[in-house]
């Protein structure tokens, strides 16, 4: 079968591509990977109004066709046909800011010089007229000599005269194209021409009174501008915790009822076990975080798609290059509290790759959310709900102390990193600072949509086997009466080899089982001691206890809190081993993370169990 | 009169003059040509973060871009003496 044309959606970052596409395509598009790199690759499928379809690709925006991020080297591979898993582009559609031209025609000029067919998007317009700046596109288009259409992305105004002019230009433009060739020529000469070109262009200008000034004069005030910062960080994480209740609950609820729809359909035996212990307990002990997840990643990407992010990121420079970082870190480590892998695959659009390293190398130390689930659940059964002042409990107090314990680790990590194995140039801190922008409904739902979706398919597979793996270990081979099954199974007797190098920090037989699985994801270590208690629960006769009454009974608090101490270093998660293999192409950086990592969790674990100890907790 | 861009005052409108491409990086110096850095373009400082050293953000042509105070230093400007209020 003959795959329909490409086209090829290319312009400046902030150009309003993204939206562009998204009103193009609507919601038939696909999120994928370009091979080798993880670079997000967003197609969809679009009919041209000859009912002929068209395979749309959103490429990552650039500044130029000289990459210097790998963001920016696959839009260059794809445009020159060099992209692995990419055929090259029949079309393009360059996005330029209306409001921006000086600087975007640059870029619109290099890629019309590609040879290509090319339609110019005209985006934003309506910004550029509030901003005062009437502009003829018709002066562009014979200027450029391609066609300029004036569009809306975000009303969706211009869209049917954009299709209808790719209808025009997709296979009837300038056909048979040759081997694409990269224009030789000085960007300053190239920068200067757009300049004139967009003078040219611009009918008149009135200065008016910018909204968006108005509004850094407080984000980026030297005082209310960090006031601001700390107040949006706090509501964020109160949010997270206090609007995730309820939904959490209908989750719980579900699997609650789902676990005993089964208990009732089955017969008891094998199958039954290994489906409620198994597989119903151990992905709903993950699921239940989505809500979580999905209420961060509301939050992180309404600040990106607003535009605040990178004032953030400018705020925080200052601090984070006292660490050899430079703010643009900031982006990937907040998304790193949501999950690390993410956070990671965002450290993309850092130019500098050692800068860019020590962020990889450090974001596992965030807390991510699937530490929750451990934390509350040791908090909840070892430290004493008590109010210590008026408003702030004990309990939240610790869990702050551990969220802050892995921010300062972060920070020591850096700092010693850059001065050791990402030893190298201070980085700069060059970033554009978008205009601010009110999300789209429509585009943030579309980005939680496909967070949500990863999420579930990791809960569904490397999860869900996991535990049922875990399940299986624990319970074969199965033990005489009168010896513990726990002890006596495949699991019990690997735990029992890992027990004589964690008993040194305090680690207990239950923390030696449960951390085998947790490799795999740390959420799965509340699971995996609650398997194991349940699987011993069944053959001892004083019938269930609730599984805080078996840690209260089973661990001592100098134990629970080397045990916390761990899981805020310890790099307990297949998946982001996986993606920094990824991002760093090869084994050295994962295995160097791990190595790190596990030395410091196992180091700040055992000074934590012996200062305890010593303290007589 | 040429200043830095480091020390022109907030606000000032001013064009720039010269850049020390030197002082630069390979990879700073082509990006501050692509976000349009050139003698002769108008510039603007808009914030400066913190006291102690932070980064400026700055309008250079029709965007606002944020540089560190190093970068900022390597570019000479000249203040029109008409916008000097």
């Amino acid at each position: 079968m003959d795959m329909p044309p490409l086209v090829a959606m290319v312009g400046n970052p902030n150009a309003g591509k993204s939206a562009l596409f998204n009103a193009l395509t609507g919601a038939r598009q696909k999120v994928g990977n370009y091979p080798g790199v993880t670079v997000e690759r967003h197609s969809g499928r679009l009919a041209l109004d000859d009912g002929r379809p068209v395979e749309l690709v959103d490429l990552p925006g650039a500044y130029s066709l000289e990459p210097s991020s790998p963001d920016e080297r696959v839009t260059r591979d794809v445009l020159l046909g060099a992209q692995a898993g990419e055929r090259r582009p029949d079309a393009l559609v360059v996005v330029v800011d209306a409001a921006n031209l000086d600087n975007h025609l640059r870029f619109a000029m290099q890629l019309i010089a590609l040879g290509l067919p090319v339609v110019v998007a005209l985006n934003m317009i309506d910004l550029a007229e509030r901003d005062g700046l009437v502009l003829d596109p018709a002066v562009l288009a014979r200027e450029l000599g391609v066609p300029v259409i004036p569009t809306v992305a975000v009303r969706r105004r211009g869209i049917d005269v954009l299709r209808a002019t790719l209808t025009d230009v997709v296979g009837t433009g300038r056909a048979a194209i040759g081997a694409v060739t990269l224009p030789d020529e000085d960007i300053a000469v190239l920068q200067r021409r757009a300049r004139a070109l967009s003078r040219a262009a611009t009918v008149s200008e009135t200065p008016t009174r910018r909204w968006h000034h108005a509004l850094d004069s407080v984000a980026l005030h030297p005082v209310f501008g960090p006031i601001l910062l700390v107040g949006l960080l706090f509501v964020m994480f109160q949010a997270v915790f206090s609007w995730s209740e309820a939904p959490v609950g209908w989750i719980e609820d579900g699997f609650a009822a789902l676990d005993a729809a089964v208990e009732g359909a089955m017969a008891p035996g094998f199958l039954r076990s290994l489906l409620t212990d198994g597989v119903i307990a151990g992905v709903g002990a993950v699921v239940v975080f989505l809500p979580l997840i999905l209420i961060l990643f509301l939050f992180i990407l309404v600040l990106e798609a607003s535009g605040y992010m990178v004032r953030a990121a400018f705020l925080l420079d200052r601090l984070m290059a006292g660490v050899g970082l430079s703010g643009r870190a900031f982006i990937p480590l907040l998304s790193s509290f949501a999950c690390a892998v993410p956070g990671i695959m965002a450290t993309r659009t850092i130019d500098d790759e050692k800068d860019r390293l020590t962020t990889i190398l450090i974001a596992p130390l965030m807390t991510c959310s699937a530490r929750l689930p451990v934390y509350t659940i040791i908090i909840g059964a070892f430290i004493p709900a008590r109010q210590v002042l008026p408003f702030v409990g004990l309990q939240g107090l610790v869990l702050l102390g551990l969220y802050l314990m892995g921010i300062i680790g972060a920070f020591v990590a850096a700092l010693l990193l850059r001065r050791t194995v990402t030893k190298g140039e201070s980085s700069g801190f060059m970033m554009e600072m978008p205009k601010y922008q009110l999300p789209r409904l429509h585009d943030v739902v579309i980005g939680l949509w496909s967070r949500a979706l990863i999420f579930l398919k990791r809960a569904g597979t490397t999860i869900a086997l996991t535990t049922v793996v875990l399940w299986a270990l624990l319970s074969f081979p199965k033990a005489p009466p009168g010896q513990s099954q726990v002890e006596y199974s495949v699991a019990g007797r690997i735990a029992s080899g890992l027990e004589v190098v964690v008993r040194p920090i305090g680690f207990n037989h239950d923390i030696a089982l449960a951390l085998i699985p947790a490799m795999a994801a740390r959420e799965v270590a509340v699971a995996a001691i609650g398997t194991a208690y349940a699987i011993d629960d069944t053959e001892d006769a004083s019938g269930a206890k609730s599984l805080v009454d078996h840690l209260r009974g089973r661990w001592s608090l100098p134990t629970a809190l080397a045990f916390l101490m761990w899981f805020v270093f310890a790099p307990q998660c297949i998946s982001t081993i996986a993606v920094t293999r990824r991002e760093t192409n090869g084994w050295r950086w994962p295995l160097f993370m791990l190595g790190y990592l596990f030395v410091t969790a196992y180091v700040m674990a055992g000074i934590t169990f012996w200062l305890a100890t010593f303290a007589g907790l | 009169m040429t200043i830095s861009l480091e020390t022109l005052p907030r606000h000032q409108a001013a064009v720039v003059d010269a850049i020390d491409w030197t002082r630069l990086a390979t990879p700073e110096a082509r990006r501050l040509r692509e976000l349009g850095f050139d003698t002769g373009v108008p510039v603007q400082v808009l914030h400066r973060a913190r006291i102690g050293g932070g980064p400026v953000a700055c309008r250079i042509g029709r965007m606002t871009v944020a540089l560190r105070r190093a970068v900022a230093g390597a570019i000479r400007v000249s203040v029109e003496p008409l916008a000097a209020e």
